[in-house]
This record gives structure tokens, C-alpha cells and sequence, in this order.
């Protein structure tokens, strides 16, 4: 068990600067695509025109006649050496290569790599290769595809459904059928993803002399070596990942494993090292990088009070032409499928379905804040039925802080929290009812926008078990090395790439606090995955909890092997002794300095306690803190932590435009004890951003009669700029986790969980007085002005 | 093709393909890695450098069209190894960036905006730089660079 560092903090939760910074705003930093080995060859993917079809032939021998073109790989030559890509989902005639093999199942997926001398050639090249297709029908939309005769995307397979699982946490009918009132609604929210500026990257090398390939990729994938080591055949320690590759973001999506084992099996193949960086279409259209695309229908059971006693959620999610991992996106809010509300039982169907799309990834909160929007929409519809105010029929259902913790139907046991206090804390920095109202009164559409959700942080993965019981997965590791050289210098070894979350920062706050040397002093390195430990990555919002766990243990260890020293050394027991600032203090006050200390453990064995081996080293493998069980009767405690924010904001439009335009935006944040403060913040700050892209702006459209994406460039598919996103009031809270070593919770994901679903609920409140409403995503301004069309001014 | 080209106050010769934009020739043939490759199509500002002091997506730009004109590149305005301007030290003051994907178009934005106007409001610094994306901050921190680095600039007498 965890024992808690209390404050006050000497360097937790201090302004400080991100250790980080001082590289990239030099140009400094090493991205995927910088790296240059001799004689390295490029790649171009031959990409599908078509959604669905039969490939009949491929010819590559004009491609391969210009000089400098190398190879051109198909999937069939791929597949026969090596193995499926890995399938989260039990559906084992669900197969998936990195090329595709025999038919194709979306327009842009893979279907032969051009090898070049350069990106260029290998551009022109592709052109050359002749793909016979023979066209088969298609279906690209989530609830056609379930209709009996739709067209199969994997014929073998025998349905379009990947996941089908149906959930009943406590007394749904009874709740159901004793509330005097009950409503139901459908919202809908639309594909889109995190989109990072950098595309994906990988160069791999394979050193033959010492059989391991080299791979350098910008990533954020979980058990990558083992994945590419798994479909490349390969014994696991030869697959060297080198994670002191910088991301240029990820927010979820970047985990390239078919990227990686495309080009680590042609690095094999020609002897070469070879590097594949997509372009911008390529990423949008083929590098399967897409999230959630959700119909939720939804039915409340609640009282005349606005008290919601039960809820039944069907959640149909379009994962695309591939299954992954993306159907588990439907599982993680399962962890917090009640959001912050006190409803005491819940049916959940959820539902994963094959299309002829680019396939899912992972983004940004792993489905959660498509599932906070549907859950927010209700919410605000009991107001409106009750015609009560929003806030107070959140306040009647918000789970009360003295109920921590506190155990949801779905079998999570929420850890701390008080949102009552943020509420009231956030909505006393401004009364934006009546500066709507002042809008009104000029003429102007407005409206209050409300959103209170959580943000499951820590990340284990129990709803891989629960959702494909042959998954027995339920170790999620985060690791950290302490090292002590012999001229007394600090070094500290993550086991994971980063990608914009400033874990460099937090590895060195973190022991800097048990040490009590400031963080400065302490180097931060990203070995490559031969040297390290086991680790997952930054996922789940786990970094801050697990990374930040696994270097106090570490320097903590590291603690008590200078105790153990001094103690012996002094002839005393370590309980009389203090260390202070890397000193160690007797009660006499005879005193061994940090030098001393390290002296005694490089170099003066007799010194050492007998059988202590010597140098000054420790490392800590860190479990999720609430363990590891598997599911029982369709419940599991899914992640350990649970932040919470609350959106409280203001939306005005003109009639005729219709473009929504955020006015104030405040926030409430609790994250419990904040590490880097100007971290949190650029996170909340960035997520709401993210979601503002995701209510107003992004949608990766296709044209459902030529099954053709129609946003493959950032001029169809626009993300939020520095015009669309307002200034953001953040208002603080503390409500610490007893389940970390700080006190902290995660907020790599905040902002973006709640940020739609306040904008859909501002926007709403504009369009209420003219009689209408919208319950999908994106909010475009054509949607908006067509609802308003023959409603009057 | 043969060209000249005047990178960070030195003259360089380079032999590239006609096709080659600026954005590949300071990456690939100069060796400059940090401009960076967002869209390639004119839309994320990731690729910005200046041309004789003004912002330009380096994505759109052949390399031959740059010939006879300054091109300076994140790295020219480091003063040093391991040291920062006032611009750059204002973006690590308020961590005006996460993945720093985005970062060294954003400070050459500021850079060529600070240059025409000392001052400006928080309306202008978000004009100059809503057409360099960010996908990582949500702009706030980096508005407040900007502000902060107008304000040390103001003070100091070196850029
Ligand atoms: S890369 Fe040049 S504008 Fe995007
Ligand atoms: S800092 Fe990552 S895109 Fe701007």
C-alpha cells in the first residue's frame, strides 16, 4: 500500500519551468522524421480508390523500372511473412495485415509500398504500379451495416458486429418502472480525431550482424516491441524500440504498429534501413487514425424532483473496416458510465460494427467523452422537462462528498471528490445567465452551456477482460530507474516515449521531492526498450499517477539504501537518523554528507554493510494502485482515479450565419494535488481546444453513394485556430486521490471530456427559444441555420 | 539544379531537384531539423520560416524561389548553443507549447509579428498567429509568450 507524501511540498505543485521547453523552442527537439541513417530508403504507399474490392492483380514491374525504386511490396508477400496484426476484439476471422490481402475494405488503405531512393521517386513510382480491382458493394454507415443482407466487410466472419455485449448493473426495470417520469433521446457524435501536427514516422534498421532491428517511431503504444517482434517472427529482444524519439502529439492515436512491422520487415528485406513518413492525405486517408463515430440511444428513469434513477444506454459505435483496439474504446466508460451522478443502476448495450472506413484508433479519453456528451444531453433535457434550472438538477444529483468513496453500479469505486464545492466555486466567477440575457436583448442567439464530468484516470485495462473474457490481461505496469554515478549526479530512466506531456518534468519533480535535491540537479532518460524496464506508455491519463508513482518507490528505495549506508557507517540504527537534502543527520549530530555517502558506496566496500552490493541503484515497477482483479458478474474496477471538471460557459450566434461564437469559458478543475501547475493548465487549456474542433468543426465526412472520404487535408477537415478558441478561466480545486503517492489524478485528458458536450448544451440553450434543438456532432453553421430556417426571429 | 541560398546569415550552395520546396531543402539538403512538416499543403503554419523577415510557409515556397533572399530558420534566431532570445525565453516562461511539433513556426510568427508592431493587444497576437496551428496548447499559453516576450522586449535593448 501506498503511504502518502503530505504536503506542504518543497517542488510539487510549484511553478517551475518544463524542463523540456528549453529543446523544443530551439528547434531542438528529435522527431521521428529528423533522424538520418546512410543509405536509407524512403516509402509511398499505394493506397485503394475503392471502399470495397476484390484485388485481382497487381503489376509493379513499371515501378520497379525506374532506376532508384527499390521494391514494391504487396500484401500478399507481406502476410506470408509474417503474422496478423494484434486483434483486441475475440473475433478471430477478423484478420488484419499492414497491407491489405486479397480485397480491400475502406478507399485509402494500403495496398502495396513503394521503396525508393528518395520520397520523391518513391512518389513518382506509385503512380506506375497497376492495381486490378474488381469492385465489390460496400456499406460505410454503422446501422446500415447491421441490417440482415448488408455488404460484409469481412465475409468470413459472418456479421458486421464485432462486439456485442450487453450489460445490467442493479435494478434497472424496477428503477424503471416505479419513476413517474422517463425520457428518451438520441445523440449522435461524429468522427473525428486528435489529429497531431506531426504525422506518423518510423524508420527501422535491422543490424544483421547482431540480429535485432532498430526502430525509431513516433509513437504512444503500449507493448509496441512486442507487437512488431510478435508479426515480424521475431524473438522479443530483437526488437530494439528507441523511445528517446520525440512525438510531435499523439493524444491517443499515434500507435503505429502497422507502420512499424511494414517497415521493419523491409529494413529486413533489402538490407537497408528504411523510413516511411506520411504525408498529410496519406495519415487522414490510410493511417488509420480516426475515432469513435457514435449513435447513442439513451433512456432516463427519473422522478419530479429531477432525480435520475436509472439510465439504459445503447452505444452503437462505426469502428471502421478493422477491429483493434478501438471496439474497447466502448469499455473504458464503463469505469464512469454514471458520470458524476448518483443514478443507482444502468443497462449498457454496446456495440461495435464493421464498415467499409478507415479503421478506429484511440483518442483522447478512449471514448469517454462521446459517451459524458450523451449522458450531459440528458441531463439538461430532465431540466427542460421539470423546467428546472441546470445547475440544480445537478446539484441534486451529484454523488455528495462525504459518499467517497464511492461505489458506481458498473463496479468502480470512485476514489475522492467534490463536485457540489467546484460547482459552486465555478458558477460565483460569473453569472452568465443574465449576460445571455443581455445578448438576447441585443438581438443575438445565446446561451449557458453545462457540463460536469469525470476524467477516469491511471489507466489499467480491466475493460479488456471484461469486454473479451479470453483477455486476462490485467497487469498495467508504469517503471522508473534511479542511478547514483560515483561523482554523486542524479539520473533518472523512464521507459516510455513522450509526447507533449512533459514527463521529463515529472520524473524529475517527482524524485526531486523524496530526495530533497532540486530537480534541476536530477537528469532525465529514455533508454530504448532493451534497457528498460517494464512499462506501459502514456495512456488512460495514467502518467502523472504511474510514472509520478513508480519514481517516488524508486527514490524512496533510494532513500533507504543512504539510511542503511549511514546507519552502519555511524554504528547506529536508521531510525535514529534523518536524512535532509541528501545529507544524513545522527542525533549526536554527527552528519554523512551526499558526497560521503556516495563515496562509501563506489568505492569504500569495507565501509558498506556486509552483503549490501555496492553503487547506489533503484527501481520501481508500479502497479495500477487499486490492483488487478479480473471481472466479476460483468463488474471491474476500471481505472483508480477520478478528476472531475465543470464547464460553465457562454455561446452567441447571429441568426443568419449561425457561427457559434464562445464568449466566456470557464472551468472548473479538480485534479486533485496538482505536479506541474503550467502542465495541468496547457493540458485543460489544450483539451478544451480539442473539443471545441470536436463540437463545431471536425468531421472526417465521406460521400455515402462513392463510399470516398470528402475531409482528407486540413482544407476540409479544420481544426480549431488560435480565432476559434476564446480565453479559458480556470478555476482550482483540490480534492486529493488517497490513492497516490501525491495525492495527484490524472489530467492528460481534461478539458476535452467536457467541452462538447458544453457547447452542445450552450447552443441548445440558444436555439431553445425559437424551438429548436440539435443532438449531433459537429454543430456546423449550416446544420444551425437550417434548423432556424421558418422558425421565427 | 545548382542553387544559392542565404540561410541564417550564411551562403550555401545546394544541388537539388527543380521540385524541391523550401521546406525539404532546409530539412534535407541544408541539414536544419527544425523546421518542421505539418501539411505540406499551406494550412498549419508548421513549416514557417522567415524570408527576409516575413512569415512564409517554407511547404509552399520552392527552394529556387528563395534564392536572393534571407531565410532564417528557428536555429537563426538561437543566439547560441544552449542559449535562448527573449522570444524563445518568453515561450518556456508561460510553457507556451506540450509537443513542440508546432513550436519553432509559432516563435518565428511572434518573431516577425514583434518586429512591425512592439506592442500588440492580445486581438493582434492572435491574428498573427491563427495561421500556425497548434494541436497540443488550445493557443492560451502561447498568446501569453508573446504578450510577455512584447513587454521584455519593450524593456531590453537587444532583440
Ligand atoms: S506544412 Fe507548410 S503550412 Fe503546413
Ligand atoms: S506544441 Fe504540439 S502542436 Fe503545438
Amino acid at each position: 500500500m501506498t503511504v502518502q507524501l503530505q504536503p506542504p511540498f518543497r517542488y510539487v505543485g510549484k511553478k517551475r519551468r518544463v524542463r523540456e521547453d528549453r529543446r523544443f523552442v530551439a528547434g531542438g527537439g528529435h522527431y521521428a522524421a529528423d533522424l538520418v541513417l546512410a543509405g536509407m530508403l524512403h516509402c509511398a504507399p499505394v493506397q485503394s480508390e475503392h471502399p470495397a474490392a476484390r484485388i485481382v492483380a497487381i503489376d509493379a514491374s513499371a515501378a520497379l523500372a525506374l532506376p532508384g525504386v527499390h521494391a514494391v511490396l504487396t500484401g500478399a508477400q507481406l502476410a506470408a511473412a509474417s503474422e496478423p496484426l494484434m486483434n483486441g476484439a475475440n473475433t478471430p476471422l477478423v484478420v488484419r495485415y499492414p497491407l491489405a490481402v486479397g480485397q480491400v475494405r475502406y478507399a485509402g488503405e494500403w495496398v502495396a509500398m513503394v521503396v525508393a531512393e528518395t520520397r520523391a521517386l518513391a512518389e513518382d513510382a506509385r503512380e506506375l504500379v497497376q492495381v486490378e480491382y474488381e469492385q465489390l458493394p460496400f456499406v460505410t454507415d454503422g446501422e446500415a451495416a447491421m441490417v440482415e443482407g448488408a455488404p460484409l466487410v469481412h465475409p468470413p466472419h459472418g456479421s458486421n458486429v464485432l462486439l456485442d455485449r450487453h450489460f445490467f448493473w442493479g435494478p434497472v426495470e424496477e428503477r424503471f418502472a416505479a419513476a413517474p417520469r422517463k425520457l428518451a433521446y438520441r445523440v449522435r457524435w461524429a468522427r473525428s480525431s486528435t489529429v497531431p501536427l506531426e504525422t506518423f514516422a518510423v524508420t527501422a534498421q535491422w543490424d544483421a550482424s547482431q540480429d535485432v532491428l532498430d526502430v525509431w517511431a513516433s509513437i504512444q503504444m503500449p507493448k509496441f516491441p512486442d507487437q512488431i517482434a510478435r508479426s515480424l517472427r521475431l524473438p522479443g529482444n530483437a526488437v530494439r524500440v528507441h523511445y528517446d524519439v520525440d512525438v510531435g502529439g499523439s493524444y491517443g492515436v499515434k500507435r503505429g504498429i502497422k507502420h512499424a512491422v511494414l517497415v521493419g520487415h523491409l529494413a529486413r528485406a533489402l538490407g537497408r534501413p528504411v523510413r516511411l513518413v506520411e504525408d498529410r492525405l496519406e495519415n487522414m486517408t490510410g493511417g488509420d487514425m480516426q475515432g469513435p463515430e457514435r449513435v447513442f440511444d439513451v433512456e432516463l428513469a427519473y422522478d419530479d424532483d429531477g432525480r435520475v434513477h436509472a439510465m439504459k444506454m445503447r452505444a452503437l459505435d462505426n469502428v471502421g473496416a478493422y477491429a483493434g483496439r478501438s471496439p474497447f474504446q466502448l469499455g473504458k466508460p464503463i469505469g464512469a458510465i454514471v458520470g458524476p451522478y448518483a443514478i443507482e443502476a444502468v443497462e449498457y448495450h454496446a456495440l461495435a460494427v464493421a464498415s467499409n472506413k478507415t479503421p478506429q484508433e484511440a483518442v483522447r479519453g478512449f471514448g469517454q467523452a462521446p459517451t459524458n456528451y450523451a449522458l450531459e444531453t440528458g441531463i439538461d433535457k430532465v431540466a427542460a422537462a421539470l423546467g428546472l434550472d441546470r445547475l440544480e438538477v445537478r446539484r441534486r444529483n451529484f454523488i455528495r462528498a462525504e459518499q467517497f468513496p464511492y461505489l458506481i453500479p458498473s463496479g468502480t469505486t470512485y476514489d475522492s471528490g467534490n463536485y457540489h464545492g467546484l460547482l459552486e466555486k465555478t458558477v460565483a466567477v460569473a453569472d452568465l445567465f443574465a449576460e445571455r440575457d443581455a445578448l438576447r436583448a441585443q438581438g443575438l442567439l445565446a446561451g449557458v452551456g453545462i457540463a460536469s464530468c469525470l476524467e477516469p484516470s491511471g489507466g489499467n485495462s480491466s475493460f479488456e477482460p471484461l469486454l473479451n473474457p479470453m483477455n486476462r490481461t490485467t497487469t498495467w505496469m508504469e517503471s522508473c530507474r534511479i542511478h547514483v554515478d560515483a561523482l554523486g549526479g542524479i539520473t533518472a530512466a523512464m521507459h516510455t516515449t513522450t509526447s507533449g506531456q512533459a514527463h521529463e518534468t515529472l520524473v524529475s519533480v517527482a524524485v526531486a521531492e523524496v530526495m530533497e535535491i532540486p530537480p534541476e540537479r536530477i537528469r532525465v532518460i529514455r533508454p530504448d526498450s532493451l534497457a528498460s524496464l517494464p512499462s506501459n506508455s502514456p495512456v488512460g491519463s495514467r502518467m502523472a499517477i504511474m510514472l509520478g508513482g513508480a519514481a517516488v518507490r524508486a527514490a524512496q528505495k533510494l532513500r533507504a539504501q543512504l539510511l542503511a549506508i549511514a546507519a552502519h557507517d555511524l554504528g547506529v540504527s536508521p531510525l535514529e537518523l534523518r536524512y535532509s537534502e541528501g545529507d544524513v543527520h545522527a542525533a549526536d549530530g554527527r552528519k554523512l554528507t551526499w558526497q560521503e555517502l556516495v563515496v562509501i558506496a563506489h568505492r569504500e566496500y569495507f565501509r558498506l554493510p556486509p552483503g549490501v552490493e555496492p553503487g547506489l541503484s533503484a527501481s520501481s515497477i508500479y502497479m495500477v494502485p487499486t490492483g488487478g482483479e479480473l471481472p466479476k458478474d460483468d463488474k471491474v474496477q476500471m481505472y483508480p482515479c477520478h478528476s472531475f471538471e465543470f464547464h460553465y460557459i457562454l455561446v452567441a450566434m447571429d441568426r443568419v450565419l449561425c457561427r457559434p461564437q464562445i464568449r466566456r469559458y470557464i472551468i472548473g478543475h479538480d485534479c486533485g494535488q496538482v505536479i506541474s501547475p503550467d502542465v495541468v493548465k496547457g493540458m485543460t487549456l489544450g483539451g478544451i481546444a480539442h473539443g471545441i474542433g470536436a463540437a463545431l468543426l471536425e468531421e472526417f465526412s465521406i460521400d455515402a453513394q462513392t463510399g470516398q472520404p470528402t475531409a482528407a487535408s486540413f482544407m476540409d477537415y479544420l481544426l480549431p485556430s488560435a480565432h476559434e478558441v476564446p480565453p479559458v478561466e480556470i478555476v482550482h480545486q483540490t480534492t486529493r486521490s488517497p490513492l497516490t503517492v501525491f495525492g495527484q489524478k490524472g489530467s492528460g485528458e481534461s478539458g476535452y471530456l467536457g467541452s462538447p458536450a458544453a457547447i452542445a448544451g450552450a447552443i441548445n440553450d440558444a436555439l431553445a427559444p425559437h424551438g429548436v434543438r440539435v443532438d449531433q456532432l459537429p454543430m456546423r453553421p449550416a446544420l444551425l441555420s437550417d434548423l432556424l430556417e421558418g422558425t421565427h426571429a | 539544379m545548382k542553387l544559392a541560398l542565404n540561410v541564417n546569415g550564411t551562403d550555401r550552395v545546394l544541388e537539388l531537384e527543380d521540385r524541391t520546396s523550401l521546406l525539404d531543402a532546409l530539412r534535407d539538403g541544408v541539414g536544419l531539423k527544425g523546421t518542421h512538416a505539418g501539411c505540406e499543403h499551406g494550412v498549419c503554419g508548421t513549416c514557417t520560416v522567415l524570408l527576409d523577415g516575413e512569415a512564409v510557409r517554407s511547404c509552399l515556397i520552392l527552394a529556387a524561389q528563395a534564392e536572393g533572399h534571407a531565410v532564417t530558420t528557428i536555429e537563426g534566431v538561437t543566439p547560441g548553443p544552449g542559449e535562448l532570445s527573449i522570444v524563445q525565453d518568453s515561450f518556456v516562461e508561460t510553457h507556451g507549447m506540450q509537443c513542440g511539433y508546432c513550436t519553432p513556426g509559432m516563435v518565428l510568427a511572434a518573431v516577425a509579428l514583434l518586429r512591425d508592431n512592439p506592442a500588440p493587444t492580445r486581438d493582434e497576437i492572435v491574428e498573427a498567429i491563427s495561421g500556425n496551428l497548434c494541436r497540443c496548447t488550445g493557443y492560451g499559453q502561447i498568446v501569453e509568450a508573446i504578450a510577455l516576450a512584447a513587454e521584455r522586449l519593450q524593456r531590453s535593448n537587444t532583440p
